[in-house]
């Protein structure tokens, strides 16, 4: 019957490659992108219209002097310039982003471990500016961190050797690698990361964003081809970019479109010229940041092996999150290291430090060494910050006595905190096991309600909308942390803004109670 | 009405043409009608057979492509595999390579670097926010020290606003891509160092370089560019255009001529970029860089950026001015937006840093005093010549003639800086990535640490080794006259037995004894 029709196209599950290959994956494999249903996205198409349409005429009344302008303004001397910002360029932060620009940017004043205290502030004109109140919110669960280890800590014993490194060096280095940049305690670290990663060499660089816009120009250039994943991180996209090599773009994790954009490359060469490209190279991430989706490894390693591609892996989100020993994506799908050519990753999230690394062999490393651009102009890496590093993966190998019950902790506590979302019927993305949870809100008013109603049950969540999502994916991202204790993850699960949204979902009968409407006419809460 | 007969209407005017017409004329239409009518019902051209490959021909492309290797290898000599490596921490006394040396070769201008009180305040911060962030700026990784040091930031270099980056390079690698957007005009100092080369690649923006400091060539591109304006004035008039300068130039060591920039700024309308990671903290009475060496209102400059890794002694970097337009890099800054924000312990050390520099102002006369002395005594030295303005507290040493190609010139240059290493003299040579310069400055070394903490006579005796190191290697006309110990003011001599160091004093004692 149509009813019952309709039941099943809002149950169907959409998996996305969803099948397991039994020859390249040792267990299956399988991500969840459920596909909300049409309403869902004409609604959120509505939504955003609404407010443009708002923004419109409240630009209009700024416009006749109705409304109070409280944008920064040019400098009287400089009026008769050419205009610095483009009215239309801004339109949607002044009109969308700034309605719910308290979600973001929230500051905290401690540790950002399992819970940390928030500045309160409160804003005297609809956003436009926040004036602090002095009062902290104690306690604030912490969703929204990369502190998949919990190594952001600050117990006295756990830090002991950053404390003595910081007494020792101080904080600033005045230079760069190749200049006179290059401490004892980068050597230990880089020594130590090879062997972390069971690799021939490693390099490390002093801001993880960095790491990638500044060595794939050296790995690339003119003449060569880059395959990108369409999600990858800026600072990806950003290196490409300099690179000067032609950039395609494949679909996110399809290795059918990866496949036939290699085997295009191949046969026809470089466009116009017609010459064999120089080399192919293509760039994915371990655990897409705002997917929760894990990179389909074993088949992308079989084609660049199959087509003499390189492969350059961004481990920022996976290295210490996935692996039985937080070995990252390639111990995830057990494989060896030596089938990746460029293995980079970040010390910022599992490690609770900065900076990044790549990894590989010692040609590759030795050719970094010489012609990095951060090797050459960036000042080097914070000898404490290192030292943090160097504490943390020592922990991971288990040098340093302590039971290495991390990764498994981070691991178990991943699974149940999905499988209890995904029990409530919430639309999630991504891997069962990727720490990253993206919890799919869709509609734009439902991201500043949500956001609030977790900050008054004293849950940190992060949301996040257009232009950082398709535009009909606004969500909401949970990172799990190892530090994370079950009643902290029963207590976000519980919170009366999903069970609100759960309950909601039962009275319409519906089982994805995600794309139900009602948020307290949140959807009204944002544009009026 | 019989007029009106399509008939009449149609044969009328043929008739009046055949009439008139001459005959040739008539003939020559007539072949040309024809012509179209053979055109018209010839057979189509025809394009060359449209070649498919077939799916085995396919194969064999794929079968046959050899790509080229990842990296090319690299040779075991090459002149920057093998980093001096330095042990403990680098101060004014650094282990590099085993060796104890004087360190002329980091950025540590304010000798910021292994302060106590740096180390304290950033200790305080360790034990309560630990040491990553864990997070962007926009997901719970702002943290009440980055509030703090902005607002003093921006306090300190008397600006409505300023932004701190976690990476010095990315600053201002970042700030120029938020404003320049494809179709935009940077005017640039040719000059510029990597970090902006960088930013105005990632901006896609149309690039004009001038010669350096040459504000007669930079007026000439702005005269260029005003002609091309007025054939197009609705295209310029959403083409933004920028002057993109530094302070104090990394490359060569002298200053931008900062009030004629702001002349051309205000006539051309132009806004003016300064990239100050040299000078702020170092020139100035109270440090706060070029506009007050120059006494220039800061407002006029549309932003300032500076990295807080050479005087602050920290790492990351800011940009400051008008809220205006700091405040748009907040959402477009991509190193603010995309990366995790500033460990909070090196944040506490800049803020701590900043307060150093408030209390104790006369510190950038001390350096100003060392830098010229240093550089005073530096001249004259055959075969090498000092480069850049004396006050400046990164001083380049410069082949005087060049020995024929640029890989002679580097491994002499490497000769010289060796020979002050083993002489306990750490120096640097300056590292450029030779094939990614826009416009590569020759071979020079560089001595970045003029600290102030330095004692004078070592100060002194620093030219003498690099005149040493010029004797040592006959490459050079030899005209230079090695002071012997006697000659050495008692003073001098008292000085540098009392700097305390068996390092310094066993150098010493080779000078008296030795060559």
């Amino acid at each position: 019957s149509l009813i019952q029709q309709a039941g099943c196209l809002c149950v169907y599950l959409f998996f996305k490659n969803g099948i397991s290959n039994g020859t390249l994956y040792k267990k299956t494999f399988i991500e969840h992108f459920e596909q909300a249903p049409m309403y869902v996205a004409v609604l959120t198409f509505l939504g955003f219209g609404v407010g443009t349409i708002f923004g419109y005429l409240r630009d209009f009344m700024r416009a006749w002097g109705l409304e109070k302008r409280n944008v920064a303004t040019e400098r009287e001397q400089q009026k008769d310039f050419v205009p610095l910002y483009q009215d239309f360029e801004n339109f949607y932060t002044r009109n969308l982003y700034m309605r719910i620009r308290d979600n973001w940017n929230r500051p905290i004043c401690s540790v950002p471990g399992p819970q940390f205290d928030l500045m309160e502030r409160v804003t005297d004109d609809y956003n436009w500016t926040f004036r602090f109140t002095g009062r902290t919110i104690k306690n604030v669960i912490n969703m929204g961190s990369y502190n998949y280890l919990g190594f952001a800590e600050t117990d006295v014993n756990a830090l002991k050797t950053v404390t003595i490194e910081l007494q020792k060096y101080g904080t600033g280095i005045c230079s760069t690698r190749q200049e006179m940049g290059t401490l004892d305690k980068h050597v230990e670290l880089e020594k130590l990361v090879a062997k972390f990663l069971g690799v021939e060499d490693a390099m490390v660089f002093g801001m993880g964003f960095a790491t990638n816009s500044m060595n794939i120009p050296a790995l690339v250039g003119k003449g060569c081809l880059i395959l990108s994943d369409e999600l990858n991180h800026t600072s990806l996209v950003l290196g490409a970019r300099l690179s000067g090599a032609t950039i395609r773009i494949f679909k996110h994790n399809n290795m059918q479109s990866l496949e036939k954009l290699l085997r295009d490359a191949i046969i026809y060469g470089q466009p116009r010229s017609h010459r064999a490209w120089r080399k192919i190279i293509i760039l994915v991430e371990g655990i897409y940041s705002m997917e929760g989706s894990i990179v389909r490894l074993p088949e992308i390693v079989s084609l660049k092996k199959k087509y003499k591609a390189y492969l350059y892996l961004d481990e920022a989100h996976s290295i210490g999150a996935v692996g039985a020993t937080g070995r990252g994506v390639v111990e995830y799908f057990g494989m060896s290291p030596d089938d990746v050519d460029v293995l980079m990753g970040t010390f910022t999230k599992s490690f609770g430090a900065a900076g990044g690394y790549i990894a590989g062999k010692k040609d590759l490393v030795d050719f970094l060494r010489t012609h990095s651009h951060s090797a050459v102009y960036a000042t080097s890496m914070c000898p404490p910050v290192a030292e943090q590093i160097i504490r943390a993966m020592k922990c991971l190998m288990g040098q340093d006595g302590t039971t290495q019950g991390k990764v498994r902790q981070l691991g178990k506590n991943t699974r149940y905190f999905r499988r209890r979302l995904h029990e409530m019927g919430f639309i999630i993305y991504g891997n069962d096991d990727s720490p990253v949870v993206p919890l799919l809100l869709y509609m734009p008013g439902k991201i500043g309600a949500f956001a609030r109603r977790m900050l008054e049950k004293n849950i940190g969540v992060v949301v996040v909308g257009f232009p950082a999502t398709p535009i009909t994916e606004s969500r909401a991202r949970f990172c799990v942390s190892a530090a994370h204790t079950r009643e902290m993850l029963d207590t976000v699960s519980t919170a009366d803004v999903l069970l609100k949204l759960t309950s909601d979902a039962k009275e319409v009968g519906r089982s994805c109670v995600s794309v139900t409407l009602n948020l307290n006419n949140s959807f009204l809460h944002l544009f009026f | 009405w019989e007029s009106f007969l399509p008939s009449q209407v149609l044969v009328q005017p043929v008739q009046l043409i055949c009439l008139y017409a001459p005959a040739y004329h008539l003939i020559l239409e007539g072949i040309l009608i024809l012509w179209i009518i053979r055109l018209l019902f010839s057979k189509t051209y025809k394009l060359q057979e449209r070649s498919d490959l077939t799916p085995k021909e396919k194969e064999e492309l794929i079968e046959e492509w050899q790509p080229e290797p990842l990296v090319p290898p690299v040779p075991k000599d090459h002149p920057a595999l093998n980093y001096n490596v330095v042990s403990g921490p680098p101060t004014h006394i650094i282990t590099v390579n085993g060796k104890e040396c004087i360190n002329f070769a980091s950025f540590n201008f304010l000798g910021l670097l292994d302060n106590e009180k740096v180390k304290s305040a950033a200790q305080a911060s360790l034990k309560k926010y630990g040491v990553g962030t864990c997070g962007p700026r926009g997901f719970y990784g702002t943290f009440d020290v980055h509030l703090e040091l902005e607002e003093r930031l921006a306090k300190f270099m008397r600006t409505e606003e300023a932004i701190i980056y976690s990476y010095g390079f990315a600053t201002i690698a970042s700030a120029i891509p938020a404003y320049s957007k494809r179709g935009d005009i940077v005017f640039v100092d040719e000059a510029a160092c990597f970090a902006i080369q960088k930013g105005l690649q990632a901006s896609r923006s149309n690039i004009k370089l001038f010669k350096h400091n040459d504000m007669a060539d930079l007026e000439r591109l702005l005269k260029e560019q005003e002609t091309e304006d007025q054939k197009n004035p609705r295209k310029a008039r959403v083409t933004r255009r920028f002057i993109v300068v530094e302070g104090l130039y990394m490359n060569t060591g002298d200053v931008c001529p900062l009030p004629e920039l702001i002349k051309l700024k205000y006539k051309y309308k132009v806004r003016i970029f300064l990239e100050e990671s040299l000078s702020f903290g170092v020139l100035g009475e109270h440090g706060r860089g070029i506009t007050e060496h120059f006494g220039i209102n800061i407002d006029d400059i549309d932003l300032i950026s500076a990295n807080m890794e050479n005087s602050l002694a920290s790492i990351g970097g800011f940009c400051c001015g008008r809220s205006f337009i700091i405040d748009h890099q907040r959402l477009s800054g991509q190193g603010y937006c995309f990366s995790a924000s500033l460990p909070p312990l090196l944040a506490a050390a800049a803020i701590e840093a900043l307060n150093i520099m408030e209390d104790n102002p006369d510190i950038f006369q001390t350096l100003r005093a060392k830098c010229e002395r240093i550089h005073e005594l530096l001249q004259g030295i055959s075969g090498l010549k000092v480069v850049g303005e004396s006050f400046s507290p990164a001083l380049h040493l410069q082949l005087e003639e060049s020995c024929g190609s640029r890989e002679n010139d580097v491994k002499l240059l490497k000769r010289v800086v060796d020979y002050c290493m083993n002489s306990g003299i750490a120096l640097t040579q300056a590292r450029y990535l030779e094939k990614e310069e826009k416009c590569l400055p020759p071979p020079r070394t560089r001595t970045g640490q003029i600290c102030i903490e330095l004692d004078c006579c070592l100060g002194f005796l620093f030219p003498q080794i690099i005149r040493m190191s010029v004797l040592h290697y006959s490459d050079f006309t030899l005209d230079i006259q090695v002071l012997p110990l006697m000659a050495l003011k008692p003073d001098w001599v008292t000085g540098l037995f009392q700097y305390g160091t068996n390092a310094v004093r066993g150098r010493m004692l080779n000078f008296g004894t030795g060559e």
